[in-house]
């Protein structure tokens, strides 16, 4: 229906005449970052979906070859049957390309870079070049731990939280040249982490438009601020403990080898102290792009607008006190404990907030089904889980027996695929015409949703039974263990259910190829929203305006009973409003 | 296979689980509540052609409501875990007439060191087992951890008991079994490629069975 | 709004925006980036005081390691470099670029002397035997260690943090010396730097008082106490 708009609209003034390689690959411009991000971490996510398969068929099959298998090395899988040393290499590999290199960049890299601007109505980043570095470093940093795979000795062995001293010592882990480029690569991501965050935060401070108040802006854009000061403090810390760790592998110094005095406990300190935090890094966006989504779909405002504002801030201060919870069973203080277990579960707190304020904001709407819309409320329904099963966690003598069980696993997976990625496969859908200038398709789409949503509950929700019965995260073959052999049709079970589940996925990606050049062209504003970035043509131009667009309200006045239809976009102005001062005092 | 927590081993195990089922009832009501809302608000509120939805940007006491339960709730809930916390990990629950047992853990295997008969551990008469744990019932232990290499987790699932062994740390956990019979240690954070088999068997015995473990055990050490 | 702003906004600030923290983005770039500094060195402190505290036994003496002499000299001349940073900013505002010239090229001076020292010292602890794993075999402080003038048991941490510390804010000095060279030359040389326009000489410069600060910090805990 609006495809006609698209052309009517007036094409940008300045003509682009970068060149390919200033345009596609060495591009400032921020929407061609955020686009390279998904690229690159979309083929990581599968890279770490293909671990996570290998590590399912040894659990599930314990010592059988597996199909396709012969084509690893010996020193991997002789005769297709995954080794022990590898495995544990899977383990690590797969927590690290998810965590740093598949959801973070998904959610910070691909939505920070691509909305902001479009969102507060600027041109570009405040520093255009500094952002192309942040994806640069990122991009060398995947690379480093990709390769890692492929060295002698292969890749880290520790877990992808490298608790030491088995990450500091390869006399201990086995690994060496593997366990090195994780510590450089995490530097990089760091590195990365820290140019992108500095660049939304000035960004967002700085270059609203006018009109564009703090409480104005669209959930996503706070909660990607907020996430851009919880990445810029905490990323230092870990790139810190990393350098540490590096140098205790490369030039012998002793801060994590209790043998010369140095402390175990002191990389999970420093590693909490940032893992936390990086957890709200890896949701808070997520949240913030749900909030937008169920809102529109819902077609009513966001229900507690301010509220939902103060839950995201009060997770990113709570989030810096509760770093120990992760620790209760370390031999750390157990009065520290007590004081992490009560901040904890506090921090649940807020998060409850959110899912009420997303159900009130469909209570009474008039909610459409598309695509995104239908993944935001599995998100809500799923991060739900998540958040619940943390609260036994939490509470520290329960967590004494199911720490380091498949509870713990359950719940990650809960929060992060039933709430990061759930997330994503309903942002990926919504903003892909204001990136490609095409919809994905609806009903396959649909058909990603449901057997998504069925396999992945069927993989996970047993892994709490798993957790219960004691059975520990991040071992090769459960058999091992006599209480743990009446659990192998149930291990089973999730094996041929992540299989589907990792079947199901291929449709997402045809789906999401096959559209850039033949899904229906979408025009300006296909989901009928308020924000900003729907006045642009799609694909948004190279520097977006012409001319910044002036804001007059909040991005949620859905069914306004001030318009007929049923949204009221931010730059439309009605005979009520007033122009706002930055605007006015612009033209003067 | 049971679909809820194994057999009660310890004294602790029944206030853990006690604890479990209470986080379950109260994280089931939320859930049920959040779920059911979410499935019936989909059903009810979707589109229907010239419908509009209601206009509102939200309402303070519905918000104060739902943030004040949970916040009540988690601090009570918090006020009552930390009883038990105390009393299983405090500095002072170890009970002082515990029985002393020594665990090195060590990639991939747990020595167990008894105390011999006089009781006490750092005398001539101990000796020293691999990866077999046996306890007296009914009697307090105190297990001392420690680690060779790198970082393991004592862990008795019948027990409910979970500490990790640190290297250049020397950690106390104490549990007193309730039911005799034959049970899996495990080791619970991973510590290298071997992790999943560093297994030892827990023997649960009266206590003249374990006194007479222990002399033939100590003199198959000595020999 | 259709016409009137057209001419005010040409996809380059200033352009109509709503206010924000009225300090222009470089400014406040660089205040976003030292926060994150703050917290890189809060980790590498926090980390000595951490195993200082937990240390088994006694911490190494500074004043047989080190040569302390020199190194607070080091201080005094960076603490300088911060001044005649503070006189190259004072003048460019006062409208002097040739004074503000003057006092940058001090303080890219007083920051490479300053790195050159490092290095020099540097050098000559490893010499001695002090390296970051601790102490070499062999060396003149193996002897010392032997001897019992130096507790063997810390000498490894103290080696470990020492070098990771000093050398992580040597580093920061070499980077501040190169942006200020940098600057320098194309900015400060070509007159580009005006009454009006001193952006870059502000931004550095609060890089470079920060990285001071960090000095005084690290001077007094790992060469003083
Ligand atoms: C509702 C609030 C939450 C609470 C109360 C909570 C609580 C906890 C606790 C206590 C642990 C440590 C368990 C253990 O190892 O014994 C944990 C682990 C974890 N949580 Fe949460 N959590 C919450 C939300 C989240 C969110 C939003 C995320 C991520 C998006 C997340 C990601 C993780 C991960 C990845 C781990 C496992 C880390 C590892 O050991 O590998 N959690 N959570
Ligand atoms: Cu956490
Ligand atoms: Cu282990």
């Amino acid at each position: 229906m609006t495809t006609v708009a698209a052309t009517a609209h007036p094409a940008p003034a300045h003509h682009d005449d970068r060149s390919f390689i200033r345009k596609y690959v060495f591009s400032t411009d921020h929407k061609i970052i955020g686009i390279q991000f998904l690229f690159v971490s979309l083929f990581f996510l599968l890279v770490g979906g293909l671990l996570a398969m290998q590590m399912r068929w040894q659990l599930g099959f314990p010592g059988k070859p597996m199909p396709g298998g012969g084509v690893l090395p010996e020193t991997m899988a002789p005769g297709g049957v995954i080794l022990p040393e590898y495995y544990i290499q899977l383990v690590t590999m797969h927590g690290t390309f998810m965590v740093f290199f598949a959801i973070m960049p998904l959610l910070v890299g691909v939505y920070a870079n691509f909305l902001i601007p479009l969102k507060i109505g600027t041109h570009d980043m405040a520093f255009p070049r500094i952002n192309m570095w942040s994806f640069w470093s990122f991009f060398a940093a995947g690379l480093v731990m990709l390769a890692s795979l492929f060295v002698p000795d292969g890749a880290a062995r520790a877990g992808w939280t490298m608790y030491a001293p088995l990450s500091a010592r390869h006399d201990l882990s086995g690994a060496s040249f593997g366990q090195e480029m994780w510590s450089v690569s995490i530097i990089l991501v760091g590195l990365s982490s820290i140019l992108g965050s500095l660049n939304y935060i000035t960004t967002i401070i700085n270059n609203r438009a006018p009109g564009m108040t703090w409480f104005r802006l669209p959930l996503s854009v706070w909660s990607l601020f907020i996430t851009a000061i919880l990445g810029l403090l905490a990323l230092p810390v870990l790139s810190g403990a990393a350098i540490m760790l590096l140098f205790d592998q490369i030039i012998g110094t002793h801060f994590f080898d209790p043998a010369a005095g140095g402390q175990a406990l002191l990389w999970q300190h420093l590693f909490w102290f940032f893992g936390h935090p990086e957890v709200y890094i890896l949701i808070l966006p997520a949240m913030g792009m749900v909030s937008d989504i169920i809102a529109n779909g819902s077609r009513k405002p966001i229900f507690g607008y301010h509220s939902m504002v103060f839950a995201i801030v009060a997770i990113a201060f709570l989030g810096w006190i509760v770093w120990g919870h992760h620790m209760f069973m370390s031999g750390m203080n157990p009065t520290l404990g007590s004081s992490f277990m009560v901040s904890t579960l506090v921090i649940a707190v807020p998060s409850a907030v959110k899912t009420f304020n997303w159900m009130g904001t469909m209570w009474r709407g008039n909610l459409r089904f598309t695509v995104p819309m239908l993944n935001a409320v599995a998100f809500v329904a799923m991060f739900v889980i998540g958040g619940l099963s943390g609260i036994f966690m939490a509470a520290t003598p329960v967590d004494m027996f199911i720490h380091d069980t498949y509870f713990i696993v359950a719940h990650l997976h809960y929060v992060l695929f039933g709430g990061s990625l759930f997330a994503l496969f309903a942002a990926i859908p919504y903003w892909y015409p204001k990136m490609f200038g095409r919809l994905m398709h609806e009903g396959w789409g649909k058909v990603h949703f449901w057997l998504t949503f069925i396999f992945y509950n069927l993989v996970f929700f047993p892994m709490h039974i798993l957790g219960m019965a004691g059975h520990m995260r991040r071992i090769y073959d459960p058999t091992q263990y006599a209480f743990l052999q009446p659990y192998q049709p149930m291990n089973e079970f999730i094996s041929i259910s992540a299989f589907l589940l990792f079947a199901t996925q291929i449709i997402f990606f045809v789906n999401f190829w096959w559209s850039l050049k033949r899904g229906k062209p979408s025009g300006l504003n296909p989901w009928q929203d308020n924000g900003l970035e729907w006045t642009l043509p799609s694909p948004a131009p190279h520097g977006n305006w012409e001319r910044v667009p002036t804001v007059y309200r909040g991005p949620y006045e859905f069914s306004s009973p001030q318009v007929p239809e049923d949204y009221l976009p931010q730059t439309r102005r009605l005979p009520s409003d007033r122009e706002p001062a930055a605007a006015s005092a612009a033209r003067h | 296979m049971h679909w809820w927590l194994p057999l009660k081993g310890s004294t602790f195990a029944g206030e853990v689980d006690g604890l479990f089922l209470a986080i379950t009832i109260i994280t089931g009501i939320a859930f049920v509540l959040v779920e059911v809302g979410l499935i019936w608000f989909v059903v009810k509120y979707r589109q229907r052609p010239g419908r509009k939805a209601f206009y509102t940007h939200g309402s303070t006491r519905a918000e104060v409501i739902w943030t004040a339960i949970p916040a009540v709730t988690m601090v009570a809930l918090g006020l009552i875990s930390n009883h038990y916390w105390v009393r299983i990990k405090g500095r002072n629950s170890v009970p002082p007439n515990a029985y002393p047992i020594a665990i090195h853990a060590k990639q991939f295997e747990w020595q167990v060191t008894y105390p011999g008969p006089d009781g006490k551990l750092g005398t001539s008469d101990d000796f020293t087992v691999r990866n077999q744990l046996h306890v007296p019932v009914g009697r307090p232990i105190v297990v001392r951890l420690t680690s060779e290499d790198v970082i393991h987790s004592f862990f008795v699932p019948v027990f409910r008991v979970k500490q990790d062994a640190v290297p250049g740390m020397d950690i106390n956990a104490w549990f007193q079994a309730t039911v005799p019979g034959t049970y899996e240690l495990g080791c619970a954070e991973l510590c290298g490629l071997g992790h999943y088999r560093m297994r030892a068997q827990v023997f649960v015995q009266s206590q003249e069975d374990y006194d007479a473990w222990t002399k033939q055990a100590a003199q198959e050490a000595s020999s | 709004m259709t016409h009137a702003a057209a001419t005010v906004d040409q996809m380059r600030p200033p352009y109509p925006a709503e206010r924000g923290l009225d300090v222009y983005n470089t400014k406040l770039g660089m205040w976003v980036f030292l926060a994150s500094e703050v917290m890189f060195f809060a980790a590498l402190i926090g980390t000595y005081i951490i195993l200082r505290f937990g240390a088994p036994g006694e911490w190494a003496k500074p004043g047989i390691v080190l040569n302390i002499k020199i190194t607070a000299f080091n201080t005094f001349l960076l603490i300088c470099s911060s001044v005649s940073m503070v006189k190259a900013y004072a003048a460019i505002q006062d409208g002097d670029p040739k004074k503000m010239r003057f006092w940058l090229l001090l303080t890219i001076l007083g920051g490479a002397t300053f790195v050159g020292i490092q290095v020099y010292e540097y050098i000559h602890l490893i010499e001695h035997g002090f390296v970051p794993s601790g102490v070499r075999e062999g060396s003149e402080l193996a002897e010392l260690v032997a001897k019992g003038q130096l507790p063997a048991a810390t000498m490894g941490l103290y080696g470990s943090t020492f070098f990771t510390m000093t050398g992580f804010h040597g580093f920061h000095v070499t980077c501040g010396v190169i942006s200020m060279t940098y600057l320098y030359l194309t900015k400060a040389l070509p007159g580009k730097y005006t009454k009006q326009s001193y952006g870059g000489i502000e931004t550095v410069g609060l890089y470079w008082h920060f990285v001071d600060l960090v000095w005084i910090i690290l001077f007094t805990i790992v060469y003083l106490i």
